[in-house]
């Protein structure tokens, strides 16, 4: 073996690490160049799992469209669901009726605890700490069980339709999610022993990857990884949509910027979501589930962008109808895609370890980012 | 007649024991690693293969042997062949001079009219007047094979693994080296067997008098069989699987068993220098003397599985440090405690008098 067509006949290793690598969170290909353990340089390697989302979108009526959506951030499957139904709802000019809306926020901010957890077990793994994951994944099953009583699927739900939604709540729905949510804050407490005065969670996780409020605004971070930066920006106070005015919840941010920040925040969110649905579990109104709307839904011809907070950031849709049944085109805006421009800035001159726990905090989904 | 019995027969039978005995500990110390990870996760572990998963390290062991054994194409074929059993030797001969319990006398028996005469017989292959001294050098032989085998494979992710493996233990070696020389001076001796008489002696075990040097000792010791939370080299979130990511079945599983036997070194060495080997609890309280029930090696085996338990613990609950952090600890905390520890033992040593 001749070193020279090998690996020291440069001083910077490139190290592809990724698609098949257990820290990229599905098929992230990122070139590292490293200078021993240090990053110089991070390239990302998207589209692994491209499936032409959008695209699809074009050649699907509205209401069929919706469950391909499901398929794209399939952690959040809800929040992807409501964001589309919204937008649509809003290029009619209808709304949906209040008993639909409050148990879309109901299971929005649920599906908002599961994507944390997720985040959570994931991140904490890579960083490390085994534990974590199995205690997130205990306390995420029983939201899955919750969905899976309301519409029959677990991830990709497809829970809401165009004016509403279809499916009333079962019986005992209440009883479940009232038990679910009194335990729940004890359980994020669990996982903060195990973590958050951890000396060696404080080590790997402060000062990495930190990004100052203006950077992430300029790259058009959103969600935790902005509010990490303590920008308060949250589109469910800024731009309320659904019902979120009706409830009583608070926006944390973080102060450094930092991968601790962003996990605090996200700990403290899990918390606040679960505020928001123990006050609407206890004010559903009764009433019709769907809004009336014709059985073809055709849009006015026109453009709308519609945004939601989804659990990774803004989520936007921007749809243009050339009045058919199809939408002309339906570009979404994930919050992933946008959050992975990060990477780079964030991971140079640290270590190689720290990669992993930075791709952990940006919280992003593949299947969202290459759509 | 006697040459041979005394120098060959019942040295070997000795070895037989203690391999055969080690090989068995070693399969079901991966399942006991399960079942406790799994306890703590609130979850069940194996539990198909027998019942609570009890045969569990026999198909795995079988599963490994049976796979495809693949050399990566440009890989340096001898080293990487080589390097597990660099690594898997040496953490076997250690045992050699581990003391699993004290000398015992066994009466002179007849057996078909020949007589065999009494003789007093050592629970430990062999007792050597340098046996601390040989335990650090032989078990830093097994890095070798760790860098060699990072190496060999050609490949970046075992690469960078072995490198930070070869950074790691060389660091910590010196802390753990350092860590153990205030038991060294007072016990006098080197002899591993020595020691724990000079605790039987003395009365009391040496983590009485030695905190420092013991705690010091345990994190070193982890930190040296790559287990969390020093467990970059094998780094599965960042490094894949480190320097045995081209590693695969029987090859694969002798850096597996390297591993776990390193495990039951340190913990049998944290057991002999510092809590009394095969002393009971308390050996100068005589109304404790009914604890002398269980055998020496009893307790000996006893105390191992606490130290045991308590990697498996940290496993589960610690994060992972990052390779600066493990340096910055290494050698700015454990270093000049050790050596502080060393120096402060030295004097007490020099006022009070030794073991002697």
């Amino acid at each position: 073996m001749s070193t020279n067509e090998t690996l020291f006949d440069a001083s910077e290793l490139t190290v592809s690490m990724g698609p098949q690598h257990p820290s990229t969170h599905g098929v992230l290909q990122v070139k590292l160049k490293l200078d021993g353990e240090r990053v110089i340089d991070a390239e990302c390697v998207i589209g692994y799992l491209h499936r032409g989302v959008e695209k699809l979108g074009e050649h699907q009526t509205y209401g069929q469209f919706v469950p391909t959506l499901d398929r794209m951030d399939y952690i959040a499957a809800v929040s992807n669901c409501l964001g589309f139904c919204e937008a649509i709802e809003k290029m009619l000019g209808i709304t949906a009726p209040p008993r639909a809306q409050y148990i879309r926020v109901l299971m929005t901010e649920l599906n908002r605890i599961t994507s944390h957890l997720l985040w959570l077990g994931t991140h904490a793994l890579d960083i490390g700490a085994m534990t974590v994951f199995l205690y997130a994944f205990r306390e995420r099953e029983e939201i899955l069980k919750i969905f899976e009583n309301y519409c029959g699927a677990r991830l990709t739900t497809h829970m809401f339709r165009i004016g509403g939604t279809q499916y009333e709540l079962y019986d005992g729905f209440e009883d479940q999610v009232r038990t679910f949510i009194k335990d729940f804050p004890k359980k994020v407490d669990e996982y903060e022993t195990l973590l958050t005065q951890n000396r060696i969670w404080i080590g790997r996780t402060r000062g990495v990857g930190a990004i100052t409020a203006k950077a992430a605004i300029d790259i058009g971070l959103t969600g935790p990884a902005l509010r990490g930066s303590g920008v308060n920006w949250d589109i469910r106070k800024a731009k309320p949509y659904a019902v979120y005015s009706d409830f009583d919840f608070d926006i944390p941010t973080g102060s450094m910027g930092d991968t601790y920040d962003r996990y605090m925040v996200r700990m403290e969110e899990m918390r606040q979501s679960a505020r928001i649905v123990s006050q609407a579990v206890e004010k559903i109104p009764a009433g019709p589930l769907m809004a009336k709307l014709s059985k073809i839904i055709k849009p006015p011809v026109g453009d709308i962008y519609h945004s939601i907070e989804s659990p990774k950031g803004e989520l936007g849709y921007y749809i243009v109808s050339d009045g058919s049944t199809m939408a002309y085109r339906a570009r979404v805006r994930p919050p992933s895609f946008v959050n992975l421009q990060a990477l780079r800035q964030m991971v140079a001159g640290h270590m190689v370890a720290d990669v992993v726990a930075i791709i952990g905090t940006l919280d992003i989904v593949l299947g969202e980012i290459d759509r | 007649m006697e040459y041979a019995i005394d120098y060959v027969l019942i040295p070997l039978i000795k070895i037989g024991v203690v391999f055969g005995a080690l090989s068995g500990v070693i399969a079901y110390l991966t399942l006991l690693e399960r079942k406790v990870i799994a306890f703590m996760q609130v979850r069940l572990g194996p539990m198909r293969v027998g019942p609570h998963g009890l045969l569990q390290p026999i198909a795995d062991g079988l599963k490994l042997m049976l796979k495809e054994d693949i050399v990566p194409a440009r890989a340096d074929r001898w080293i990487f062949t080589l390097a597990p059993v660099i690594t898997l030797v040496p953490a076997f001969i250690v045992f050699a001079v581990i003391p699993f319990g004290p000398t015992i006398h066994i009466p002179a028996i007849h057996i078909l009219g020949a007589a065999i005469p009494a003789r007093d017989i050592g629970l430990f292959i062999t007792d050597i007047n340098i046996g601390a001294l040989y335990v650090m050098a032989i078990s830093s032989i097994g890095i070798l094979g760790i860098i060699l085998g990072g190496w060999a494979s050609n490949s970046k992710y075992p690469l960078l693994g072995a490198l930070r493996s070869a950074a790691q233990m060389v660091s910590y070696e010196v802390a753990l080296g350092f860590s153990i020389m205030g038991v060294l001076m007072m016990a006098g001796t080197l002899s591993l067997v020595g020691i724990v008489e000079a605790q039987r002696d003395s009365g009391y075990w040496y983590v009485f008098l030695q905190p420092l040097g013991f705690i010091l000792f345990f994190i070193c010791g982890v930190a040296e069989t790559n287990r969390a939370p020093f467990d970059l080299p094998e780094a599965e979130s960042e490094l894949v699987a480190g320097f045995h990511t081209e590693y695969s079945g029987f090859r694969f599983s002798l850096f597996f068993l390297a591993e776990y036997a390193a495990m039951i070194v340190i913990s049998s060495m944290a057991v002999t220098l510092f809590w009394g080997g095969w002393l009971r609890p308390f050996p100068n309280v005589a109304a404790l003397a009914f604890l002398g029930i269980i055998p020496g090696i009893g307790w000996f085996a006893l105390k191992v599985l606490v130290f045991l338990y308590a990697y498996l613990w940290f496993r589960a609950s610690w994060p992972r440090y990052r390779y600066d952090q493990l340096m910055k600890v290494g050698w700015q905390i454990l270093m000049p405690l050790a050596i502080a520890n060393l120096i402060v033992t030295a004097i007490l040593v020099l006022v009070f008098g030794g073991a002697k």
